[in-house]
């Protein structure tokens, strides 16, 4: 897990860091926010069947001042990569953006020679914290990317990862 | 009424920690019951059932940048969250909770808790103002204009209320209802009449709804159409202030309607009353606000004053007409 984009500050108090961390990471607000069918997906994260809100991560604001992650879930074209841009800088530090399906990743099916309005990964326009491959993810891919989020600003897993066996 | 500075210090601490702790835990009551109303658990991992979500809100808000936008007006977009608080907390201190737990008795209670729920109006109009974007100017502009109307039959009700108790004051009104719910005034039997009190009543209870901008009336913050309403560019502690300010103001509702309509402090049965039974009665209207919020789709603002201007303001003229007649002439 890299840790450049971590707010950073001249004087570091380390217990109030950890406090300050583990306050961000259980109250990750999303912002109201979907593209394409990703959105869909995202939408059913925090339905009654997989449930964002047991992390707290289910208040999706309205307005980008108010929120902490940016789910930029689905296809960002030529047209809307101002809009986006502008929603990224809008919001206030500490953020993070979580870029959840292939198009988000890295322009997904729309990557080919002759490809004129599709952004080729939406981390050409500002750094992305946490990827979801996926077409589009499943949900529980979306939880366990809040997920390792969380575990990239507590430096902490919330439960041990189970492998596949 | 003794007037010591350890009484007030008491009462100061006191209030502080009931708002406080009631601005805090709403916000998570209210996600609970949204997810059990949507048939989901709501936050459970942060804490004891996530018995902490508050905090970790908190520490978040507190900690993120405090961002004032270019081109806003400073002073009063600093002031505005402040004054959201401010009329809700203040208001408290003339509430009664029990017979012998009240701050400050005042004989003109229920005129001076109608004059701060005015004020409460004006933070969302100066935030939206001072936000210097369009859809907070036109989400202040919508809640002002349901504010003002809401509180005509409101004010309409309550008069009904103050005839019947003959006083302002609202130890005296709820001291006028002691004796099991037969007396309450929503109840209430004056002269071997059976009065219209649950009209009032009921048009009270819409009011406050409106009033504190909860769902379905909640036009000032309509995500679909005005992005976050007055709130849009308030980040970090601003925004929460304005949230609990809402919680705030509708923990006053609670009591200000228990008082009016439900007996205050007096047990049901008229048995032990005490302040336990006045938290029950809030706690139960708060949930009443929760569960209604999460029922109903928001409405629109001229259907909003419509049902006000059409409906509501001329069943309750209507009603503190009979009320009256009812007293004074039979």
């Amino acid at each position: 897990m890299g840790t450049e984009n971590l707010p950073t500050s001249i004087v570091r108090f380390a217990q109030l860091d950890k406090l300050l961390n583990l306050g961000r990471a259980n109250s990750l607000w999303p912002m109201t926010f979907g593209l394409a069918c990703c959105a869909i997906e995202m939408m059913c994260t925090g339905g009654s069947r997989y449930d964002l809100s047991r992390f707290g991560a289910e208040v999706f604001r309205p307005s980008p001042r108010q929120s902490d992650v940016m789910i930029v879930a689905g296809t960002v074209n030529k047209k809307l990569e101002l809009a986006v841009k502008t929603l990224y800088d809008q919001m206030p530090e500490p953020k993070w953006v979580i870029a959840m399906g292939n198009c988000a990743i890295s322009g997904g099916p729309f990557k080919f020679k002759g490809n004129y309005n599709v952004i080729e990964g939406v981390d050409k326009l500002f750094p992305v914290d946490v990827y979801i491959p996926g077409c589009p993810p499943r949900p529980e891919a979306l939880l366990e990317g809040i997920i390792t989020l969380e575990e990239k600003i507590t430096g902490k897993r919330r439960w041990p990862r189970v492998y596949a066996s | 009424m003794e007037t010591s500075i350890w009484h007030a210090l008491l009462y100061l601490v006191g209030i502080l920690a009931f708002a406080g702790l009631n601005a805090a835990y709403l916000g998570y009551c209210e996600r609970k019951g949204a997810a059990r109303i949507q048939r989901r658990s709501g936050p459970t991992e942060v804490g004891y059932a996530g018995l902490l979500q508050p905090l970790a809100d908190g520490i978040k808000l507190m900690s993120k940048q405090l961002l004032v936008p270019k081109g806003v007006d400073g002073i009063i977009f600093r002031a505005a969250p402040i004054l959201a608080m401010v009329p809700a907390i203040t208001s408290m201190a003339v509430i009664p909770f029990s017979g012998n737990i009240q701050a400050r008795a005042m004989e003109l209670s229920v005129l001076l808790l109608f004059a701060l729920a005015a004020l409460a109006m004006f933070a969302i109009l100066l935030g939206g103002w001072a936000s210097g974007n369009k859809y907070a100017l036109i989400s202040s502009t919508r809640a002002v204009s349901q504010t003002l109307a809401y509180e005509i039959p409101m004010l309409f009700t309550v008069i009904t209320v103050v005839l019947i108790s003959g006083s302002l004051n609202l130890q005296d009104i709820a001291l006028d209802q002691q004796g099991g719910f037969w007396r309450w005034n929503i109840f209430r039997i004056e002269n071997g009449h059976f009065l219209t009190m649950w009209i009032s009543f009921l048009i009270f209870f819409i009011c406050t709804i409106a009033e504190t901008n909860r769902a379905p009336f909640d036009m000032a913050e309509a995500e679909s159409e005005l992005v976050a309403g007055f709130m849009t560019e308030y980040g970090s502690m601003g925004f929460g202030l304005f949230m609990m300010g809402e919680y705030l103001n509708i923990v006053v509702a609670a009591c200000l309607t228990t008082v009016l309509f439900l007996g205050g402090w007096d047990c049901p049965l008229g048995l032990i009353p005490g302040v336990w039974w006045f938290l029950i009665k809030i706690y139960i209207l708060i949930f009443t606000f929760i569960w209604i919020r999460w029922t109903f789709p928001r409405t629109q603002i001229y259907k909003l004053l419509n049902l006000n201007w059409k409906i509501l303001i001329p069943f309750s003229m209507v009603n503190l007409l009979i009320t009256a007649v009812l007293i004074k002439v039979f």
